[in-house]
């Protein structure tokens, strides 16, 4: 199965440039959502079948990262009544662009550094390090909470296909404790971005600017 | 054992959920604090206390933040009834559950020595704290509270990609792939080098945030300046010390991978850059509760700054984190008690406070003095010990650089801080306001007379723990 790894990994990389690529936040908040379902396909491919320890993590990556957490973003996106990015602070094209740098450069990156025997060729490491920059550049450059969001969540995509590598030194426990955090992480936001938009009248974050020196 | 220190709290977090009564609810917080702090005297006595295969364990460093942390979460949980009991308005339900939970994960976080499981107690911990940051319920708060989950989030999260780096450096030479500690430090001689590095330079990165090093430091200012102080004291003494605790696990496995060189340089680097950017920005700061954010950032500095110069330093630096723990309870809880009398934290409206509130204001200049390193109090001591290491040892440039920036942040502290308490308060002041009372200060005289105690004379337990952890970082047994 291991062969379907890497043409899985490229859908990654593609919905990392759909997610740079659009102004509506229900479309960002899907595509990373279809990410997370990826990721957890990915876990059974890679390591092989259907043991008791993997399809655990397998099926909670899915609830989690594709059924739980894209619903609480969905509620409060309806609860804050807005559905597009206004005026991001870099356009789509040049975030585009500097998508295909970040990837690029990830693949020149992960080719410096010395893979282990199993990973040479693969579609892994540099998959992984091209989705944290996606997500990096995703929280940067845009200016509605919500899209920040997805920002963080697809810079821990990344980080878990980085960790898909890796099982042995991610046991069960962390594993769900991370998946655990994130998901608590994304509820206290949840909450927060309700209170934003009602005390604000926005999910614009550039209006959260009375602290400064 | 390992397992009660942090589920009693966990517990009795729950506990402090499900009870009705808004009076009793700050108590169940304090007994909560006492209870840990039991467990705690009882574990250190302990030889060895450990659970989880490996997975938890009570090393010398992990004692000696534990106890920092508990002592400063009890005179806390001392102050949070008599604190809350002013705050009739809002409900502590989520507040003191947090306060437990925050216990209960930044216990765990000293006790792991599984990396991956030391960043989730970690980020829980940052998850435990966002609520508490939002306990005013105001615009300011929010910013606030948005700025520290988002990038505390993101800083966290790079440090969980530096963790799988190095346990990538492992596997790429075929060794035992594990976070466990243990395993890390033994086969540090044989990891991959150019993953070691890009794994330290992401961790530094990633818990340098956590601990609030310049320039990852932006959140600090905001989150402390717009929490209550019980919250900034707890911040800024207990979890940015855990923060650096991960900080020290990286660095034992990279000396022992002989990488010392690497990181020390980076570390008095960073550490330089933390004290000179809180200098700059502390002079001239009309608001005082941001002021003492910058001297956390300040601190934080001498911290890692400590660790980079090496040698007697080192225990410069775990002493210097107990003292700065202590003196942070101090300024957080007088400055919260200042800033109630008042209803206002900047320097514009506040004045006088020697003559309002006479006990918080010479608990808060009391603190400034042992904050900046004055004598007798421990800051000095600490302050001293990295000094002199750091001439002894020849890195003159570093040790005149880091008494320069020490005199620029005294004379910077100093203004701020002088004029709040001196003056005359403001007439337009309601009579009938926030006076000291018990509650609201015996537990920062309790940190005060602390601090003291440690310029005067270390008690021979507490110097034993030093230097079993001082030996332990420095890759004794």
């Amino acid at each position: 199965m291991r062969e379907a790894v890497d043409p899985l990994l490229v859908v990654v990389l593609l919905l990392n440039f759909a997610i740079l690529g659009t102004s509506r936040l229900k479309a960002v908040i899907e595509r990373s959502a279809l990410q997370g379902v990826l990721l957890g396909v990915l876990v059974v491919l890679i390591h092989g079948g259907f043991a008791v320890q993997t399809t655990v993590i397998a099926l909670a990556t899915v609830l989690i990262k594709g059924v739980l957490i894209p619903t609480l973003l969905h509620r409060a996106m309806r609860d804050a009544e807005i559905r597009r990015e206004i005026e991001p602070l870099v356009g789509y094209i040049t975030s585009l662009l500097l998508g295909a740098v970040a990837t690029g450069g990830a693949v020149l990156f992960a080719r410096v550094l010395p893979l282990a025997p199993g990973h040479v060729g693969s579609l892994l490491v540099p998959a992984s390090l091209a989705t944290v920059l996606t997500g990096f550049l995703v929280l940067c450059t845009r200016r509605k909470a919500i899209s920040q969001v997805v920002g963080y969540l697809v810079l821990e995509n990344g980080i878990f296909v980085m960790g898909l590598s890796l099982l042995d030194a991610m046991p069960f426990l962390v594993e769900i404790g991370v998946l655990l955090d994130l998901l608590v992480a994304v509820f206290v936001i949840g909450i927060i971005i309700n209170h934003i938009s009602r005390e604000f009248s926005s999910l614009d974050t550039a209006r959260l600017s009375a602290l400064r020196e | 054992m390992a397992l009660a220190l942090f589920l009693v709290p966990l517990l009795l977090a729950g506990v402090a959920f499900v009870t009705p009564s808004e009076r009793w609810r700050p108590w169940l917080v304090a007994l909560g604090g006492a209870l840990h702090l039991v467990l705690v005297v009882l574990a250190l006595r302990t030889p060895e206390v450990s659970a989880l295969g490996g997975w938890l364990l009570l090393d010398p460093v992990g004692r000696l933040i534990l106890a920092l942390v508990s002592v400063l979460f009890f005179l806390c949980s001392l102050y949070a009834p008599g604190y809350l009991a002013l705050r009739p308005e809002r409900s502590n339900r989520v507040f003191c559950t947090c306060l437990l939970g925050f216990l209960g994960t930044t216990t765990l976080m000293t006790e792991s020595h599984h990396l991956g499981l030391m960043w989730v107690a970690l980020e829980a911990t940052t998850l435990a704290s966002a609520p508490m940051l939002y306990f005013n319920r105001n615009r300011r708060s929010l910013e606030a509270t948005w700025k520290y989950l988002l990038i505390g989030s993101v800083g966290i999260a790079l440090a969980l990609l530096g963790s799988l780096f190095l346990a990538y450096s492992a596997f790429r030479e075929g060794l035992v792939t594990s976070l466990l500690f243990e395993d890390l430090v033994r086969d540090a001689p044989h990891l991959s080098r150019p993953w070691l590095q890009s794994a330290f330079v992401l961790l530094f990165v990633g818990y340098g945030t956590k601990m609030g090093l310049a320039p990852m430091h932006t959140w600090k200012p905001d989150a402390y300046g717009e929490s209550p102080g019980l919250v900034g004291a707890l911040l800024a003494g207990g979890l940015t010390s855990c923060a650096f605790l991960a900080l020290l696990r990286f660095y034992q496995i990279c000396s022992a991978a002989g990488e010392a060189e690497f990181v020390r340089q980076l570390m008095v680097l960073i550490g330089l850059l933390s004290i000179a950017v809180a200098g700059v920005f502390m002079a001239r700061q009309r608001d005082f509760k941001r002021m003492l954010a910058y001297s956390s950032v300040e601190h934080m500095g001498i911290l890692v700054l400590g660790m980079g110069i090496g040698g007697a330093a080192v225990f410069g630096a775990l002493l210097h984190l107990v003292n700065n723990g202590l003196a942070k309870g101090v300024l957080f809880l007088s400055a919260g008690n200042i800033h109630r009398a008042y209803g206002s934290k900047l320097t514009v409206s506040v004045s006088g406070a020697l003559r309002r509130v006479p006990v918080s204001a010479a608990l808060f200049l009391g603190g400034f003095f042992a904050i900046t390193g004055s004598p007798p109090f421990g800051p000095f001591l600490s302050e001293f010990t990295i000094l002199r290491a750091a001439i002894d040892s020849g890195q003159l440039v570093v040790g005149g650089l880091l008494l320069a920036l020490l005199f620029v942040v005294f004379v910077g502290m100093g203004a701020t801080v002088l004029s709040v308490v001196q003056g005359e308060p403001s007439k337009t002041l309601a009579e009938d306001g926030f006076r000291d009372g018990p509650l609201t200060v015996g537990p920062a005289i309790v940190f005060l007379a602390l601090v003291l105690l440690l310029g005067l004379y270390i008690p021979p337990p507490l110097d034993a723990l030093l230097r079993d952890a001082a030996s332990f970082v420095e890759g004794g047994s």
